[in-house]
């Protein structure tokens, strides 16, 4: 029996990336505009019109589809801007756009009746009836599903459900439900979900005190390290805080995910597609990250061994978990 | 005197003991003036059990002490159970349903309320919406003022309210995982319902030893208790129509009073405010997502 | 547990001697060097943007000198300064020769280095991810800057220098060219 093919889905920061996650041997790269539209909206990253339409006819030259993240909440007074990125990456050839946020994929089902709509993990849609919902209502084709799922709550999603689904596979791990979080907008005043950073770098700051690192985000302290320590970024919700007589990661360690070794199990959960975090990352990283993970599902497409945890130096933490995949987890 | 706003109880966060839930929502039902009470567990379905039997009986105490009743669903429904509950909360009752996970969207019935975890970010969404029956949205807690303007005039155009979460610890982000039992040192499964020690949350320090947050089993909240008893002019000129007051252990009848006195002009929103201070003495006042640099930001005056 | 990354220090000696180097020659030929990759990169400064105008202390901590970058559109400049009197800076960058170079040449990852601690950044984080991003994303060769340097004379010399400095690296394990030209 021959074991069914996964499409890996790949990060792109900027162009460079992007190329280089072609030639790494991309199936799909996902990238977004350089502006609040997309969740992964730091300095010096994203993409221009010019660029993401060069970035299309690219991977189009070479096989390969591209998916744009528009991906966080219109704010109330500027919908007009984040139809525009729709309108503008159908324009540009996108073989999909990535939306989170109802008004948007209606706004986008009617206007653009033929472009795919994929529904983004920041939609948080947990269970087979939210997906219904969402592929009923706007006519979506593939859902991302949210982090916080078991390989056999998966396998029960997609025996329900008539859509695709796409897991996270390897990157930075959300123990939040993604697009339900203001955590970070409680400490900077700036939204993940409106204007598209998770502890945006305005607000992080970095100190060396008595021989510790110590990051805060908007003043509050995240994490304090010694010197042999790995260092974290500043997300909170993998900071180190005291409740009551605990004191350390209150919700989560610092570590990454990596379920490389689950991918047999992925893909008889029904999964179509594995996607790769980490669009704020360096060519290099997605260079090696989309190399590795596209030996790994040829691997396992051609019946061999899928080699897990190669990656471990490119992690936050420098260490993995499959996260809420295995349920010991939660 | 004309009363600006419809005051509304939101459901109880934390976990209670059923006594405690019953004499809570007697009370409510008996001196709150308050319009509309939304009771249901929206955070964790494991503590459902402990208190379901109590809830027919404080719907019915509710309403006969005047006060419309509104059924609240989980925030994030994953198990067949979850589903399957949510499903019923529209086929088992007559009464209105606040919608907290989209899920429901499948079987809503009009009228019914979206409450503050849902993401309604703007015109479009608070529309389409609108289009499926939703009269009342509760806002999500962290939009920022300018938002607040412009989707209270958008719901005006759809014949729906906006209600604003006016009092109470606000939630922030909620998970698969259990924190509570994570910092017990317990796993989700076996969680001995260690949530029910702390009937207000469990503050969360940074290690410079600042409050900052606030653990309640899966669900996040800030350390801060929101507060816009100071705001209610602006809130008003701004079109918002309802006060969400989320409950807490003390005097809770107290704090619906203060809101009730300022809302109908009785007493001034300074007045207001030193009533709550005294009624809750250790809360840490903020109104920063609607008015400051950020959501922990403190309290600043009109 | 935790690796840091094999990162290969500039030999001691070297750096003793470059200690006593005068560094107005470094100077001019860096603020020579900026104008050039300026005018070879102009993407550069769109994804820059506001942060074009921050000055940046990069700080090779195994030399006993830094540059001190001031990206600026209309006069971008790349001083070599003494740590002592780099003068005041809103971002900071530091980490071992090789590493720094390393990321130019989009041989490693920021982050990674990051978490290793191979790299320490200060100061104004938005500034730094700016110019990481923006470099990351033109795919810089150094060498071939440094050719470009020579104006029309550029074609005679840039094959000898891709070979001088793919033998410096090779003996230093610094990457002194682009990763993808090493594996041409």
């Amino acid at each position: 029996m021959s074991a069914r093919k996964l499409e890996l889905v790949c990060p792109a920061g900027t162009p460079a990336a992007f190329r280089a996650a072609i030639d790494a041997g991309a199936h799909t790269v996902y990238c977004g505009f350089n502006d609040e539209t997309n969740a992964r909206n730091f300095p010096g990253l994203n993409f221009s019109r010019d660029e993401l339409g060069a970035s299309i006819a690219h991977a189009h030259k070479k096989g390969a589809h591209t998916l744009v993240a528009i991906n966080t909440f219109p704010r109330a007074g500027a919908v007009g801007f984040w139809h525009k990125a729709v309108d503008d990456a159908a324009r540009l050839g996108a073989d999909a756009v990535i939306l989170a946020d109802i008004g948007l994929l209606d706004y986008a089902s009617k206007k653009h009746p033929n472009l795919r709509l994929h529904l983004s993990v920041q939609a948080a849609a947990a269970n087979s009836d939210a997906i219904a919902f969402y592929a009923r209502a706007f006519g979506v084709k593939r859902v991302v599903l949210p982090r916080v799922l078991t390989v056999q709550e998966i396998a029960a999603i997609n025996r329900d459900i008539e859509i695709e689904t796409e897991v996270f596979i390897f990157g930075g791990l959300c123990v939040m439900a993604e697009g339900r979080c203001s955590l970070s907008s409680y400490a900077t005043g700036k939204s993940p979900n409106m204007n598209g950073a998770c502890s945006p770098a305005s607000h992080v700051e970095y100190r060396e005190e008595d021989g510790e690192l110590v990051s805060r985000l908007g003043g509050f302290a995240i994490h304090r390290v010694g010197a042999s320590e790995p260092a974290p970024y500043p997300t909170l919700c993998k900071g180190c805080f005291e409740a009551g007589d605990y004191k350390g990661h209150v919700f989560e360690d610092p570590s990454s995910l990596d379920a490389a070794a689950l991918i047999p199990q992925l893909a008889e959960a029904g999964v179509t597609a594995l996607k790769i975090e980490g669009r704020q990352r360096s060519r290099s990283y997605t260079e090696s990250v989309v190399r590795n993970f596209r030996k790994a599902v040829d691997d396992y497409a051609a019946g061999r061994p899928v080699v897990a945890g190669a990656l471990r130096d490119l992690t936050e933490g420098q260490t993995t978990t499959a996260g809420s995949y295995r349920k010991t987890w939660r | 005197m004309t009363k600006k706003f419809s005051l509304t109880v939101g459901p109880l966060q934390f976990n209670w003991s059923a006594d405690a839930f019953s004499d809570f929502y007697a009370r409510i039902a008996d001196e709150a003036p308050v319009d509309r009470v939304v009771i249901g567990e929206t955070v964790c379905s494991k503590r459902t059990p402990f208190y379901e039997d109590r809830i027919p009986a404080a719907i019915e105490r509710l309403q006969s002490g005047g006060k419309t009743v509104v059924l609240g669903s989980l925030a994030m429904v994953t198990l067949e159970r979850e589903k399957r509950a949510a499903r019923e909360l529209f086929e088992q009752t007559a009464l209105e349903v606040e919608i907290n996970d989209l899920t429901l969207m499948n079987w809503a019935r009009p009228p019914f309320s979206i409450g503050p975890l849902i993401n309604v970010y703007n015109e479009a969404t608070l529309a389409y919406l609108a289009g499926q029956g939703a009269k009342m949205f509760c806002l999500p807690p962290e939009a920022p003022f300018a938002s607040v303007e412009k989707l209270a005039a958008a719901a005006g155009e759809c014949g729906a309210e906006v209600e604003l979460w006016a009092y109470g610890r606000i939630p922030l982000a909620i998970s698969s995982r259990c924190y509570h039992a994570r910092v017990h040192g317990l796993s989700k499964d076996s969680c001995q319902f260690v949530c029910d020690k702390d009937p207000d949350g469990l503050t969360v320090r940074t290690l410079d030893g600042a409050d900052f947050l606030a653990v309640n089993g899966v669900q996040t909240m800030s350390h801060n208790t929101c507060n816009l008893i100071g705001d209610l002019d602006r809130l008003a000129a701004a079109g918002v129509r309802s006060l969400r007051l989320s409950p807490h252990t003390g005097d809770f009848v107290a704090v619906t009073k203060a809101f009730a006195d300022v809302a109908s002009g009785a007493i001034s929103g300074d007045e207001g405010l030193t009533r709550l201070r005294a009624t809750a003495p250790e809360a840490e006042f903020s109104n920063g997502f609607l008015f400051g640099a950020c959501g922990a930001a403190e309290l600043t005056p009109a | 547990m935790w690796n840091s990354k094999d990162i290969p220090l500039f030999p001691a000696v070297g750096a003793a001697v470059l200690r006593f180097a005068p560094l107005t020659p470094l100077s001019l030929a860096g603020a020579h060097l900026v104008k050039t990759l300026i005018r070879r990169h102009p993407s550069l400064f769109a994804r820059l943007g506001e942060q074009a105008d921050k000055t940046f202390l990069i700080d090779p901590t195994d030399l006993p000198f830094a540059f001190r970058l001031a990206p600026h559109v209309d006069a971008p400049s790349l001083e070599t300064v003494r740590r002592e009197d780099a003068g005041a800076w809103d971002a900071r960058i530091g980490g071992p020769l090789a590493a720094l170079l390393g990321l130019v040449h989009g041989v490693y990852d920021g982050d990674a280095l990051f978490f290793s601690r191979d790299l320490v950044i200060e100061g104004d984080t938005e500034a730094v991810l700016a110019l990481r991003n923006a470099i990351d994303n033109e795919e810089i060769d150094l060498a071939t800057e440094l050719t470009a340097l020579l104006g029309p004379l550029e074609h005679l010399a840039a094959a000898p220098a891709r070979r001088v400095s793919s033998l410096v690296g090779s003996w230093f394990g610094v990457a002194l060219t682009r990763e993808d030209e090493r594996h041409a």
